[in-house]
C-alpha cells in the first residue's frame, strides 16, 4: 500500500520496490498511473510519467538490492524520486546510451535489459537528474511538467 | 453532454441481482442497486460480455430487424465474414449463403469481406506513413471505446481508418447509385452483425458524423430464416468476390495477416486485450508495428450475437475459404491505391479520450477524494465479494467517495456495525438503574446492582 501524505507538494506517494521480484515488477508504475488518471491529469503527461516510473521501477528490480519510488504531485509538475541501494553505475554517460546494458544473460532472456531504460526515462522527462555511487546505490529525479512542450 | 445510445440493455424482469455480471464487466460499468443490475451509461462500451455471462438472460442487445427493409426502395445486405462461419456442410459455399440473403428479401448483397481487403491495404499504407508504435486497429468498436474510457493515453495509437462495414456500405451504395440511378437515401444498407458494439457504432459513430449503414440485424435474427431458405439457395456465379484474405477477418489473426506488416500480433478476448494495453501504457510493445485487438475470444466468430460455437465457426471459415484465392485481387489493390490518395478511408475527426477514472474536475478536490479513497479501502475487507453491488472493494470505495454508495453497503462493515450496536444495547440494558431492576440474578458478569460499573 502506498503511503499517502502531504508534504509541501499537493500530494505525495511512496512505493517500495523489491529487488528481483519479477512477479510484482511494474505494480508501482501501474498504481501511479491509476492515481494520475484519477486525478484527471492530461493523458500525454500520464503516459510520460507511467513510462518513466515503469522503467525506473524495472531498473530497481533488475539492478539494485531494493529501493523506493516517491512521487510528488505539485501544481506545476510530477516529480519522481527514485532511490536504491545497490552496486551503483560506474559510467553514467555510457548507461544513458541507447542499447547499453549491464543486465545479465538471465535477465535478458526474460526480455528485459535491452539498454533502453535510462534513455526512455530521459526521453519522457522535462528535467532529469541522476547520481550514483559505486557500491552504494543510485538516485534519480525526474520532472514532468503538466504543461510542457515535448 | 450528449446522451449515449447503448445496444446492450437490461431486461429488468429477468434480473435477479446476482452480481455475476458486475465482476465480468471490463469497464466496471454495472452496479447492482435495489436488487437489480444497472448499467452506467458513461462507462459501458457495448462489448456484450454481460450478455454472454448472464445466467438469467437479463442482458439484451437492441438491434434492428427485417421490418426496417420496407422503408427503402432498394436494400443491400452487408454480411459480416463471421456470418458465413455459422454455416457448414458438404455443399455449403459463400455463394449459396449470399444467394440465401437475396431470398430473404434483400435486393443485393455486398460482402464486408471485400471491404475488409480495402481496409487491410489502407491500414498498411497508414502504418507506413506513421511513426507511432505500436499502432492499434480500430476495427473492433468495443476496443475503440475501451481505449477511450480506460486507456485514454492510447487514443493516438488507434488507426484512424474506417471499419470494413462502413467502407462496405459506402462502396455498395455508390455502386448502386451509379448503376441504377438511385439516390443515396433510397438505398438501405443492412449489416448482418455478430455483436452489439457494431450496432452502437452504427447508431453513434466515433470519428465521423453519420454512418452509411442504415441498420444492423443480428446474426441470431437472420440465422433461423437462413436455415429455411438455404436448401433452395443455389450456387450463383458473380455473387462471391472476396478472397480468403478478406473472409478471414471474421476470426482472430485474420486482420493481422491481411495487413501483413513486418512486426505484428493479434490479441483476442477483452481481458487479454486489457493486459496488452496496460503494457503499452508503460512503454512496452514499441517495437511492434501493428496490433489487432478483438474484444471477443476467437474474434468476430465469438461475437455475442452469433449462433455457432466460436471454435466451430473458426473451422467453418477454414472450409468455406478452401477454394478461394489466397491473395487480394490486384484490381482491388489498384482501386485502394487510388481511393487512398483521395482520403476515402480516413476517419473525419479524431478519436477523443473519454476517461472514466477521473474523480473530480478540480485537482485539489480530486486529491481530497483520493485520500478519502485510500482510507475507505483500508476500512473495507478486501474480499471483492460483490455483495455490495459494486464489482470490488476498490470500486465500492470509489462509489462511496463519489457519493453513489455508503459504507453500510458492505455486508462485513454492516455486520461489524450491527455487532457493536448489539453489544452497546446489551451494555445499556445492563445499566438499568437498581430502582427498577427487580430481578435477582447470580450472573457474575452483570454490573453491580446499583447499575454502575466500577
Amino acid at each position: 500500500m502506498p503511503d499517502v501524505k502531504d508534504v509541501g507538494a499537493l500530494m505525495s506517494v511512496t512505493y517500495d520496490i523489491a529487488a528481483r521480484d519479477f512477479v510484482r515488477a511494474g505494480e508501482a508504475a501501474n498504481k501511479l498511473k491509476r492515481l494520475l488518471q484519477q486525478l484527471g491529469l492530461d493523458p500525454a503527461v500520464i503516459r510520460r510519467a507511467a513510462i518513466a516510473a515503469y522503467e525506473a521501477e524495472m531498473n530497481i528490480v533488475i539492478h539494485s538490492y531494493g529501493g523506493q519510488i516517491k512521487v510528488d504531485i505539485t501544481p506545476e509538475s510530477i516529480e519522481i524520486f527514485c532511490e536504491d541501494s545497490g552496486p551503483g553505475i560506474p559510467d553514467i554517460e555510457k548507461a544513458l546510451q541507447e542499447g547499453y546494458s549491464t543486465a545479465s544473460e538471465e535477465i535478458r532472456e526474460m526480455g528485459f535489459g535491452a539498454g533502453m531504460g535510462l534513455p526512455n526515462i530521459q526521453r519522457s522527462a522535462d528535467e532529469f537528474r541522476i547520481e550514483s555511487t559505486v557500491g552504494r546505490g543510485t538516485s534519480l529525479q525526474v520532472t514532468i511538467l503538466h504543461e510542457a512542450g515535448e | 453532454m450528449q446522451p449515449y445510445f447503448h445496444s446492450v440493455t437490461l431486461e429488468t424482469e429477468n434480473c435477479k441481482g446476482c452480481t455475476i455480471c458486475i465482476k465480468r464487466c471490463p469497464t466496471e460499468a454495472i452496479r447492482v442497486r435495489n436488487g437489480k443490475a444497472r448499467i452506467l451509461e458513461l462507462r459501458c462500451i457495448d462489448c456484450g460480455e454481460c450478455i454472454r455471462i448472464c445466467p438469467n438472460h437479463a442482458k439484451r442487445a437492441i438491434a434492428d430487424d427485417f421490418s426496417l427493409l420496407s422503408k427503402y426502395k432498394y436494400t443491400v445486405a452487408l454480411p459480416a465474414p463471421s456470418f458465413y462461419a455459422q454455416f457448414s456442410g458438404q455443399d455449403m459455399s459463400i455463394s449459396r449463403i449470399l444467394q440465401g440473403l437475396l431470398q430473404l428479401g434483400f435486393n443485393a448483397v455486398f460482402e464486408v469481406a471485400e471491404a475488409a481487403e480495402h481496409v487491410s491495404l489502407a491500414i498498411r499504407r497508414y502504418i507506413e506513413s506513421s511513426s507511432i508504435r505500436p499502432l492499434i486497429s480500430s476495427a473492433c468498436p468495443a476496443i475503440v471505446r475501451l481505449i477511450q474510457v480506460r486507456f485514454p493515453e492510447l487514443v493516438d495509437h488507434l488507426i484512424p481508418i474506417h471499419a470494413p462495414v462502413d467502407i462496405a456500405a459506402r462502396l455498395a451504395k455508390e455502386g448502386i447509385m451509379r448503376k441504377l440511378g438511385l439516390r443515396r437515401e433510397e438505398i438501405g444498407a443492412f449489416f448482418i452483425t455478430p455483436c452489439p458494439a457494431k450496432v452502437t457504432a452504427i447508431k453513434q459513430p466515433i470519428g465521423f458524423q453519420e454512418s452509411w449503414v442504415d441498420g444492423a440485424i443480428p446474426i441470431t435474427t437472420v440465422y433461423a430464416r437462413m436455415l429455411k431458405v438455404l436448401p433452395y439457395a443455389e450456387e450463383t456465379p458473380g455473387l462471391q468476390e472476396a478472397s480468403s484474405v478478406g473472409v478471414h477477418w471474421g476470426r482472430a489473426t485474420g486482420e493481422e495477416r491481411a495487413v501483413r506488416v513486418p512486426r505484428r500480433l493479434a490479441v483476442d478476448g477483452i481481458h487479454s486485450v486489457i493486459e496488452v494495453l496496460e503494457e503499452i501504457e508503460v512503454g512496452k510493445f514499441h517495437d511492434i508495428d501493428f496490433i489487432e485487438c478483438q474484444a471477443c475470444r476467437g474474434g468476430c466468430v465469438g461475437g455475442p450475437l452469433t449462433v455457432q460455437n466460436p471454435f466451430r465457426g473458426w473451422v467453418n471459415l477454414e472450409e468455406l475459404t478452401r477454394d478461394l484465392p489466397s491473395e487480394i485481387n490486384p484490381e482491388v489493390a489498384a482501386e485502394v491505391d487510388k481511393r487512398w490518395e483521395e482520403g476515402f478511408y480516413n476517419l473525419e475527426s479524431e478519436i477523443e479520450p473519454r476517461s472514466i477514472l477521473k474523480l473530480d474536475d478540480d485537482l485539489s478536490r480530486a486529491i481530497e477524494k483520493i485520500e478519502l479513497l485510500e482510507k475507505t479501502v483500508q476500512f473495507l475487507p478486501g474480499l471483492d465479494c460483490g455483495s455490495c453491488g459494486s464489482p470490488s472493494c476498490q470500486a465500492l470505495a470509489e462509489d462511496i467517495v463519489q457519493g453513489l454508495a455508503s459504507e453500510g453497503d458492505c455486508v462485513f462493515v454492516l455486520r461489524d456495525g450491527v455487532q457493536s450496536l448489539a453489544e452497546e444495547l446489551l451494555e445499556l440494558a445492563r445499566q438499568v438503574p437498581g430502582s427498577i431492576s427487580h430481578q435477582e440474578t447470580d450472573d457474575k458478569t452483570t454490573p453491580s446492582r446499583d447499575g454502575r460499573e466500577e
